[in-house]
């Protein structure tokens, strides 16, 4: 395998520093929330592991579509690394919501919208990955994948919108003043340049991550044209 | 009249929130690794039995 290449070191590096960087805006440059709290820093993550999940859920589906335009694995190889890196920061964003909520709600979990749409939306991307282990044939699997990426893109707008849409108690930082929503603040600009931060850090770390995911993609690529080699 | 004036003691619970956070990405980064150095392993091995002669 190639070793790794200087760019790629280089945004390892950077992405590290960005996350110290971010840690520390949180912790110490943020101010503290008047009525919740310490767990209000949570917030700052959260929203930017949400937003990780989003872009990388649409980079699936944009691979999806022009792997089915054009072709190509490699359009394949993208989707599926996407997916999983957007899996782990959903599920990072969901959990931290429900610590977020205890003391916020006076509940772990509560059936509202946000939590639901957000949820399913998970279970949606577990499935692709589930699915794709059951399908041998490369190009039938990338072709059933891109489909179900595509559509199930659904997903995540509809995660976007149920909190500006429907009645709900999560609240709506950015763009609404939403009286029945509960844990909601109004954002200091101190607390707004963290935010700003943490969302560019964790775009960093999504990059960062989608690119040695990708790498070891090519791995296993290698690994099967070997097989075959040998096998013939 | 009551007027909550105290900010409520959450630290536990964003301690708690970052455990899970760093803890995640810290666990994914690993399991990347893990994967990462058991595919060249198996590269390396397949290449061995490629190139050796067969019997």
């Amino acid at each position: 395998m190639e070793p790794m290449p200087r760019s790629l070191r280089i945004l390892t590096g950077v992405t590290i520093v960005l996350l110290a960087a971010a840690l520390y805006m949180v912790f110490i440059y943020a101010p503290r929330e008047a009525v919740m709290g310490e767990v209000q820093r949570v917030f700052y993550f959260h929203v930017s592991a949400g937003w990780v999940g989003a872009l990388a859920f649409l980079v699936t589906a944009v691979a999806g579509i022009v792997y089915l335009a054009r072709g190509g694995l490699h359009w394949d190889r993208l989707a599926v690394s996407s997916v999983e890196i957007g899996v782990v920061f959903t599920l990072i964003n969901i959990v931290s919501g429900s610590i977020w909520a205890r003391p916020t709600w006076n509940t772990w979990w509560t059936w509202d919208y946000r939590l639901v749409t957000a949820t399913v939306m998970e279970l949606i991307y577990i499935a692709y990955l589930l699915l794709r282990q059951g399908i041998e044939d490369p190009d039938r699997r990338a072709r059933f994948a891109a489909v179900f990426a595509i559509v199930g893109f659904l997903s995540v707008p509809l995660t976007f919108l149920s909190i500006r849409l429907l009645p709900t108690i999560h609240p709506v930082v950015i763009g609404s003043n939403d009286p029945s929503a509960q844990g909601t603040f109004d954002m200091t600009p101190r607390m707004l340049r963290a935010f700003m931060f943490s969302l560019l850090t964790f775009t960093f770390i999504y990059a960062t991550l989608l690119w040695h995911r990708l790498r070891l993609e090519g791995l296993h690529q290698q690994i099967e044209q070997l097989k075959l080699r040998i096998a013939g | 009249m009551h007027f909550q004036d105290a900010t409520a003691d959450t630290l536990n619970y964003m301690i708690l929130g970052y455990a899970v956070i760093l803890g995640a990405m810290a666990l994914y980064v690993l399991s990347l690794w893990i994967r990462t150095r058991n595919a060249r392993r198996d590269l390396t091995a397949l290449g061995e039995l490629e190139s050796s002669p067969r019997a």
